[in-house]
């Protein structure tokens, strides 16, 4: 009875956001206020209904209804409740409901904090949200209805996929989605400003906080997954350039480059549509990434099972969403084109190169991840494009990026005077060769172009951005102690991010040291200056599964390191085996063992890993994710709320918080 | 303007490619197998251990080797459309059962009917690798000489068994003379058929 409660609820809630999405936008257009009021009560019923079919859902798992078919694919009597709950999203169906539900939380945030907008735009916004829920729904109710039922029902579950049975899968594609669907919210603001014309700073300084909010929570989405791959795939890569990896990247790529636009945008209203282009691009990507995971038409290590029928559905709504949006770009845009006047020696033209390498890394990605496609689509055979191409592209590309992000901040708006950028770089510029240089000692052994650029670079960002920091705060009125505005903050505390990141990602590629090798209980092995002494292997029972587990010691010289406990597990169920990776986590190495097959005589295939400073590329995208929060929560966003409340058209220029460097 | 057109025909390529995509997929992955000879297995049934079916006793005929599993939704979809080949007498239908506890494999043939001469119970799922299965269900054309001559991914319809199957198995019935020339013309394999042909008379 419940889960037919839940589809009705679905079903309701489609044509709740058919006229969310339809009655609004007429009320806007004939400016009849009692439509447009239409908008937020609709936002919010929605939201109920598709929060009731996600509880409905979550109690068939929860109550083990096997007649559910998604439920008896995905979930198993022997399942612990914690990963019952998890499975709602575990596959295709459910995913697809978490994101619908996603997407009508971000339509009430909208709704609710939307007051000071001006009514039409905000029913506009609101209305292309319902839009954008309607397909979703439709292609829910059609293709993949979570709710189908099987008479009789079966004995037994499948039971969830072994590698999704793990903490990191209950957060990571919650968060992944808050931000892939988070970037409807910008994309919705563009195409209100669109259809009203009113493409002004003040767009962009409302549309801001949002992109920087669903910014976030995919770079933490990205990094937990990278973590969870890391550690429960069992390879010790923490990035693969997976197609499903690409697909979450690409919106990423895209959205760094947006709120950098939409920087110029709110500060000078430059790069209109521009701004207005990469809004619409970064949502595109997102339902791009969704199509490719979900149709079936790349295969990898995450995809399963998948259906052209699907694929063709998602097309036929890409093709409207995407397509229509881009052609009323086509014919609306030109008439916002902003004048730009602007010097060569100016943020803004630092900022224009962000973009462009941005939105070129975007298409990069893309290229690679469709090119396998391409070529097959041409009868030109099957490929695989792999992490050499994405490694060396990604290399040269985010080089000039890493030079010239540091500079930037300290680059005036409007016009610079190169050589007073010049002399107040020089100083933290000389202060980070000259680490990079001290530092040499310590990585000569694997010196490469790669290795030292990157150390070089991280080391730019690092100090740069702190140099940055020192010389905001001593031209302060001096006495009173301040913090910088949060947006200030915000890019701060991200481009720190970067250097840390980079820091990470050179010095794990270049020193990781990896071993495959054959032990015996008893034997040792040693690998960069720490012993492995494989000390036993027993057999435990887990609550689902049997595990043969293996102890190892580590230690250096007289010291013990740790106790590693890899394991290898066996799900009954699907009769699946997990290698589930033992690590000692630190904060400039890990150290990764995992077990492999039972060889004779008692000996296994052992793997180990020595990972310097791997933990730093996960603690860079922390970074670089709570300087996109902290940004979203500067004051002058709610000061503009404020202030459009009084002015249905505001065109704020400046506002004092921008950094102008001395 | 015409810069202002240039992202929705990017986009209108990018789809094409896309629904191009969407025809290639993904029952055409093209098996390494095909016509190659089928992976060698010696597997317990799944209704008697003590009994056991291997690639060997079944040569000699053609044979139909369908992959399926009690976890597999899927494959209760296709169960009448397998008893319906098994029942018309056309051809025999053997069953990998794959990646199953026995248990419940048997609990799933005793709830919906039997319609496979014997199914291999490939616990590990090691046959099922060599055969380079994807999923439940699969279903692989095996020739009389042991070769793989067809292979469907995915529930099997009425009309892929009309239009690919039988008319598949009929060539291979009207051609002894290429039957017993194929495995001759492999090579590395032209001995084996021979000693193989005898087993079933053993």
């Amino acid at each position: 009875m419940i889960p037919e409660l839940g589809h009705f609820a679905l079903i309701l809630a489609l044509l709740v956001a058919a006229v969310q999405g339809v009655v609004p936008l007429f009320g806007a257009h004939t400016r009849d206020a009692a439509w447009m009021a239409v908008a937020r009560p609709a936002a919010y019923t929605q939201l109920f209904l598709v929060l009731f079919a996600f509880v409905a859902l979550s109690h068939a798992f929860a109550t083990q209804d096997f007649s559910v078919v998604y439920v008896a694919n995905n979930s198993n009597s022997q399942l612990p409740m914690m990963y019952r709950l998890s499975a709602v999203w575990g596959s295709h169906e459910g995913s697809l409901l978490l994101w619908t539900l996603i997407l009508s939380l971000w339509t009430a945030a909208v709704a609710r904090f939307s007051k000071s907008l001006p009514e039409a735009f905000a029913a506009r916004v609101i209305a292309v949200m319902g839009l954008v829920a309607v397909g979703f729904m439709l292609f829910m109710l059609f293709t993949s209805n979570p709710f189908e039922r099987h008479i009789p029902a079966l004995i037994e579950g499948r039971d969830l996929n072994p590698l999704l049975q793990d903490p990191g899968l209950i957060i990571h594609p919650p968060m992944l989605y808050i931000g892939y669907v988070g970037f409807a919210v910008p994309f919705a603001f563009a195409i209100a400003a669109l259809l009203s014309g009113q493409l002004d700073a003040g767009w962009a300084r409302w549309s801001r906080p949002w992109t920087l909010v669903s910014w976030s929570f995919l770079t933490l989405g990205i990094a937990l997954g990278s973590w969870w791959a890391y550690y429960e795939l069992g390879w010790g890569g923490w990035w693969f350039w997976d197609p499903v990896e690409n697909a979450s990247f690409m919106p990423w790529l895209a959205g760094t480059a947006l709120i950098h636009s939409q920087a110029v945008t709110e500060k000078r209203g430059a790069f209109r549509s521009w701004t207005v282009l990469l809004s619409i691009t970064a949502f595109a990507l997102s339902l791009l990434g969704t199509f490719l995971v979900r149709s079936g038409v790349l295969t990898s290590v995450h995809a399963f099972a998948n259906d052209p029928a699907r694929g063709l559905f998602i097309l036929v709504y890409l093709l409207t969403v995407i397509g229509g949006a881009l052609t009323l770009y086509a014919w609306r845009a030109p008439r916002v084109a902003s004048p730009i006047a602007t010097t060569p020696m100016s943020r803004e033209t630092f900022l224009l190169i962000n973009n462009l390498f941005f939105a070129v890394a975007a298409a990069t990605v893309l290229l690679g991840t469709l090119y396998p496609l391409v070529i097959d689509a041409l009868g030109l055979g099957k490929i695989s494009v792999g992490p050499p191409y994405f490694g060396f592209m990604f290399a040269i590309l985010m080089a000039p990026v890493v030079a010239l992000m540091p500079a930037a901040p300290y680059v005036r708006w409007k016009t610079d005077e190169p050589g007073r950028v010049a002399e107040s770089l020089w100083k933290p510029l000389a202060i980070a060769v000259a680490i990079a240089a001290l530092l040499l000692p310590l990585y000569w052994s694997g010196l490469s172009l790669f290795l030292l650029g990157g150390v070089l670079g991280g080391c730019w960002v690092i100090v740069g951005t702190l140099w940055y920091v020192v010389r905001r705060f001593r031209t302060r009125p001096p006495g009173r102690f301040r913090l910088l505005p949060a947006g200030e903050m915000g890019m701060i505390l991200a481009h720190f991010g970067v250097g840390i990141f980079v820091l990470g990602v050179t010095i794990t590629n270049t020193f990781s040291v990896e071993q495959d090798i054959r032990l015996t209980p008893g034997e040792e092995y040693e690998l960069a200056g720490h012993v492995f002494r494989f000390e036993t292997v027993e057999t435990l029972d887990g609550p689902n599964y049997t595990a043969t587990q293996g102890t190892f010691l580590v230690s250096r010289g007289d010291d013990t390191v740790a106790m590693l406990y890899p394991q290898k597990r066996r799900y009954p169920q699907g009769n699946q085996m997990m290698t589930e990776a033992a690590i000692e986590a630190g904060f400039t190495r890990d150290i990764y063992v995992s077990l492999g097959e039972p060889l004779s005589d008692g000996a296994w295939s052992v793997r180990i890993y020595y990972k310097p400073f791997i933990r730093w590329i996960w603690l860079g995208a922390l970074f670089m994710m709570a300087g996109g929060f902290v940004a979203a929560f500067d004051k002058r966003y709610r000061r503009t709320r404020a202030a459009a409340a009084e002015h249905a058209a505001p065109r704020v220029v400046e506002q004092g918080t921008a950094p102008q460097g001395a | 303007m015409w810069r202002f057109l240039l992202p929705v025909m990017v986009f209108l390529a990018i789809a094409g490619f896309l629904y191009a995509g969407l025809d290639l997929n993904p029952q055409l992955i093209p098996s390494p197998l095909i016509n190659k000879p089928a992976p060698d297995f010696d597997l317990p049934t799944v209704n008697d251990p003590a009994r056991r079916i291997s690639r060997k006793q079944l040569l000699g005929q053609e044979y139909l080797l369908n992959v399926w599993a009690s976890w597999c939704v899927a494959c209760r979809e296709e169960h009448n459309v397998i008893t319906a080949i098994a029942q018309s007498g056309e051809i025999p239908v053997y069953g990998l059962n794959y990646k199953d506890t026995r248990k419940n494999a048997t609990r799933w043939l005793a709830q919906f009917g039997d319609p496979y001469v014997a199914s291999a119970h490939d616990l590990d799922g090691r046959t099922g690798i060599d055969f380079g299965v994807y999923g439940a269900p699969e279903t692989f054309l095996v020739d009389a000489a042991g070769n793989i001559r067809y292979k469907f991914i995915g529930v099997l319809t009425p009309e892929v068994i009309e239009d690919e199957i039988w008319p598949l198995v009929a060539t291979l019935r009207s051609t002894p003379a290429a039957k017993a020339e194929k495995p001759a013309a492999d090579k590395p394999r032209a001995e084996k058929p021979v000693v193989e042909e005898q087993d079933p008379a053993e």
